[in-house]
C-alpha cells in the first residue's frame, strides 16, 4: 500500500499493466519522455523503452485508428487522448470502427484489447475546451464500455480491469481529482469489476446516483440531507456501460425516489437513460418523480464555472424536492 | 529527445516559390499492351506457376465480377461492387506478398482475397448474407474478411483503415515478425483525414506498412481533378518522408516488381512505402451508379484498349505459357463454378436470431440478453411476420 493521487494510481496501473504483459504499449501527444502533460505516463518511456512508451504525431484519429491496428495484431494499446475534449476528432474510428471491429466481422477480428484514457470533467477553469464530460456520446454506441473512476484506489483497479478487458474501454479520468483525491492503493496488481456499481454509503430514504468527480458532490448533498432527517443512499456507478441495473434497481425499491447527477448537459445525457430504464423497472415502487441534477443545456463556460455546476447545494434542493412530493 | 532541425540549411536570397509542376513523377512500366516488353524493360522474376496462378485470378474475379452484377440487376442480391479494369493492381501486388503478411483492404480489392484462396463458396456467402458467412451475415456484399487469411474485413467507412495498418504494422515490428502489412485505398478515399494520419503516423514510427493507392480516375462520379490540384497521390509521399512509387496499375509485371521490392525495402529499412497504381475504372463505381451521367463512351473505351488481363494474357501467350483456347476454357469454367456456387449459397437460410445479438461484445451483457428476449418473444407472438426467424426459436 502507498498513499498516491489519482494521477499516480493512474501512473502506477500503467507501470503494473507494463511489467505484467510486454503487449502492453502507451502512446499518445507528449506521453513519451515527458510523461503526459498530467505526468499520468511520467517514466514509463524511461522504464519499458521507447518502442513501448511513444509520443504521436498531434492527431486523435490517427491515435486512435492506430491504437486499433495495435489491438488486431493482438498489442494491448493504451492511447492517451489529451483532454476529453479531443477526442471527437477520432469518434469515427470509435464509433465507426473500435465498436463494430468484432461485430462485422463475425468476430474473425476484434480490437478487445483496446483501452483509451482521457482525462475529462470541468472545475479547473478549463473553459469550453478543457472541461467537457462525452460520456453520454459513447454510451450510445453498443460495442464500446464506458468506465469512470472516483478516487486513486479505483483508478488503479478499474484501469487495470479496462486494459484487461477483451472489449474495446474508453477510461475518462476526472482530472479535476488527479491531484486532490488521494487515498491508500495497493502496489501490486488488482482489478476491480466493470459493470458493477458501487453503494458508497447506505441509506433509507432516497437514492443518490453519480460517477466520477460527482460522486463527492452527491456525498456532500447527503451530508447536508442528514441534517435535515434525510437518508440518503449514495451509490457510484463506475462503469457507464454496461451500467450496473442490478444495484440500482435494488436501492430505488428500497428508497422509492432517485436523483441522477452529472456534469454534463442534462438533454441526452446518461441521466436520461438511466431515469428512463428505471421508470420502467421500478414503476411501481416510485414515491416521485426522478429527477436529474446536471450541466445545463450550454457550452461549458469560463467566468460562470460555479453557476454551472450541478453542485451539492443544487442536489439538496432536488432532494428536498423529491421529499416533499 | 531535441529538435534535430538543422540551422545551417541552404539558404536563398530571392523569394523563389517551389512550383509543383516542376517536378511530375514519372511512372513505372514494364509491358505493353500487345505483351511486349518495354526496349529496356527486365520481367521480374515471376515463375510460371505463380504467372498462371494470377492469370487464373483475373479469369476468376472477371467471372465473378459479371456473374454478381447480373444477379444484383435480377433483385437477387442487394449490392455489387465489381473490380473490372483494376484487377492487376490488387491481384498482383497480394501476389508479390506473403500469405502471412496482412491486407487492409478498401472494398474493390477481392482479387487480393481470391488470390489467397478464398473460396467461390465463401465468396458466394458473404454476398448472400446466409448462415454460413463468417461475418455471419451482418454486413453490406463485398465487406469480406478472412482470418485464416490474413485480410481484415471491411468496411464502409473510407480511409479508417489506413491509420489502423499503420497500427498493425507497428505490432508486427515489436513483435519482431518478418511480415509486413499493405493497405489498399482509392485516390478518392485518399483525401479524407485519416489518409494523412495513417501515413504521417507510419512515417514518423517506422512502420512496415504498403500504402497501396489505386488511382482509378474517380471517386464515384468526382473525376480525380476534383479530389486534388497535385501530382496524383504519389506526390504526398516523400512530404511525409515516404519513399514512393507511381506504377502502371494496369501492367501486371510492373506492379508485382514494384510490390516485391516496395516489401523488402519496408522489413529491411522499417519504414514505409507508397505505391500508386494508376489505373481506370472501367466498371461503374457500384450497383447503385451509372457511370453515363459522368464521363463518356469514348474515355472509356479508351481504356478498354488498356484492359490489364488481356496484357497479361499476351505476355504469357508470347511467354508459351498460355493459349487463347485455355483462356477461354478457363473462363467458362469459373462461369459454371460461380453459377453453381450461387445457386447453392442463395438456397442457405440466414443466420440465426441469436447473431444479431452477439459478438457486440465478447460475453452478452444483461442488457442485450434482455433485448434477445424480448426480440424472441415478440417473433414467437407474431411468427408470420418474420418466416425467416420464426421457425427456428424454441418456445
Amino acid at each position: 500500500m502507498s498513499k498516491m493521487n489519482l494521477l499516480q494510481a493512474v501512473n502506477s496501473s500503467l507501470e503494473t499493466a507494463m511489467q505484467q504483459d510486454e503487449r502492453v504499449l502507451c502512446f499518445g501527444e507528449d506521453v513519451g519522455a515527458f510523461g503526459g502533460v498530467f505526468r499520468a505516463t511520467s517514466g514509463l518511456q524511461e522504464k519499458f523503452g521507447k518502442s513501448r512508451c511513444f509520443n504521436t504525431p498531434l492527431t486523435e484519429q490517427g491515435i486512435i485508428g492506430f491504437a486499433l491496428g495495435l489491438a488486431a495484431q493482438k498489442q494491448v494499446p493504451v492511447a492517451e487522448i489529451q483532454f476529453a475534449d479531443y477526442i471527437f476528432p477520432a469518434f469515427d474510428q470509435l464509433v465507426n470502427e473500435a465498436a463494430k471491429y468484432r461485430y462485422r466481422s463475425g468476430n474473425e477480428f476484434n480490437v478487445g484489447s483496446l483501452t483509451v484514457r482521457a482525462p475529462y470533467g470541468g472545475g479547473i477553469n478549463g473553459g469550453l475546451y478543457h472541461s467537457q464530460s462525452p460520456e453520454a456520446y459513447f454510451t450510445h454506441t453498443p460495442g464500446l464500455k464506458v468506465v469512470i473512476p472516483r478516487n486513486p484506489h479505483q483508478a488503479k483497479g478499474l484501469l487495470l480491469a479496462s486494459i484487461a478487458d477483451d472489449n474495446p474501454v474508453l477510461f475518462f479520468e476526472p482530472k479535476k481529482l488527479y491531484r486532490a483525491s488521494t487515498g491508500e492503493v495497493p502496489d501490486e496488481h488488482y482489478l476491480l469489476p466493470l459493470g458493477k456499481a458501487e453503494v458508497v454509503r447506505e441509506g433509507t430514504d432516497i437514492t443518490l446516483v453519480a460517477w466520477g468527480a460527482q460522486v463527492q458532490v452527491i456525498e456532500a448533498a447527503a451530508d447536508l440531507a442528514a441534517e435535515k432527517g434525510i437518508s440518503c443512499e449514495v451509490i457510484d456507478l463506475r462503469t457507464l456501460l454496461p451500467w450496473d441495473k442490478a444495484t440500482l434497481v435494488a436501492s430505488l425499491k428500497k428508497t422509492g425516489r432517485l436523483i441522477i447527477n452529472h456534469e454534463a448537459p442534462k438533454t441526452s445525457g446518461f441521466g436520461a437513460e438511466l431515469a428512463a430504464s428505471l421508470q420502467e423497472a421500478c414503476f411501481l415502487h416510485l414515491e416521485s418523480p426522478i429527477l436529474r441534477v446536471t450541466g445545463w443545456d450550454t457550452p461549458f463556460p469560463l467566468a460562470l464555472e460555479k453557476e454551472y455546476f450541478p453542485n451539492a447545494l443544487r442536489t439538496l434542493d432536488a432532494i428536498q424536492s423529491s421529499m416533499d412530493f | 529527445m531535441s529538435d534535430q532541425r538543422s540551422l545551417f540549411h541552404q539558404q536563398v536570397y530571392q523569394p523563389d516559390f517551389l512550383d509543383p509542376k516542376a517536378s511530375a513523377i514519372p511512372t513505372f512500366s514494364l509491358l505493353q499492351q500487345k505483351g511486349e516488353l518495354y526496349p529496356t524493360a527486365k520481367a521480374p522474376d515471376l515463375s510460371k506457376e505463380k504467372a498462371l496462378k494470377i492469370h487464373d485470378t483475373f479469369l476468376f474475379i472477371r467471372a465473378l465480377d459479371e456473374r454478381m452484377l447480373a444477379s444484383q440487376r435480377q433483385g437477387r442480391i442487394s449490392f455489387y461492387m465489381t473490380e473490372i479494369g483494376e484487377e492487376a493492381a490488387d491481384i498482383c501486388s497480394a501476389a508479390a506478398l506473403k500469405p502471412e503478411d496482412t491486407i487492409f483492404a478498401q472494398y474493390r480489392e477481392q482479387g487480393a482475397l481470391a488470390y489467397r484462396g478464398f473460396s467461390v463458396d465463401q465468396f458466394m456467402n458473404q454476398i448472400f448474407a446466409n448462415e454460413l458467412d463468417l461475418g455471419k451475415g451482418r454486413q453490406m456484399p463485398v465487406h469480406y474478411g478472412s482470418k485464416a487469411l490474413n485480410y481484415v474485413t471491411i468496411s464502409s467507412p473510407l480511409a479508417t483503415q489506413i491509420p489502423q495498418a499503420t497500427g498493425y504494422a507497428y505490432g508486427l515490428k515489436q513483435d519482431k515478425k518478418d511480415q509486413v502489412v499493405i493497405c489498399y485505398f482509392g485516390e478518392g478515399a485518399a483525401s479524407e483525414g485519416d489518409f494523412h494520419a495513417g501515413l504521417n503516423m507510419a512515417a514518423v514510427l517506422k512502420a512496415p506498412v504498403i500504402f497501396f493507392c489505386r488511382n482509378n480516375g474517380y471517386a464515384i462520379s468526382t473525376p480525380a481533378h476534383e479530389q486534388f490540384a497535385g501530382d496524383g497521390i504519389a506526390s504526398r509521399g516523400t512530404g511525409y518522408g515516404i519513399k514512393t512509387l507511381r506504377v502502371d496499375g494496369n501492367d501486371a509485371l510492373a506492379v508485382y516488381e514494384a510490390t516485391r521490392l516496395a516489401r523488402k525495402i519496408a522489413l529491411e529499412e522499417h519504414q514505409p512505402i507508397l505505391i500508386e497504381a494508376m489505373t481506370y475504372r472501367l466498371g461503374a463505381h457500384s450497383s447503385s451508379d451509372d457511370p453515363s451521367g459522368y464521363r463518356s463512351k469514348a474515355e472509356e473505351s479508351k481504356w478498354q484498349e488498356q484492359d490489364p488481363v488481356a496484357r497479361f494474357r499476351n505476355w504469357l501467350i508470347k511467354q508459351g505459357w498460355w493459349s487463347q483456347e485455355e483462356d477461354e476454357a478457363s473462363l467458362a469454367k469459373h462461369r459454371k463454378q460461380v453459377a453453381e456456387a450461387m445457386k447453392k449459397a442463395e438456397k442457405l437460410p440466414k443466420p440465426a436470431l441469436d447473431t444479431l445479438f452477439s459478438d457486440v461484445y465478447d460475453e452478452l451483457p444483461w442488457h442485450l440478453e434482455e433485448q434477445l428476449e424480448e426480440a424472441k418473444a415478440h417473433i414467437l407472438r407474431n411468427p408470420t411476420a418474420y418466416p425467416a426467424t420464426a421457425g427456428r426459436l424454441v418456445k
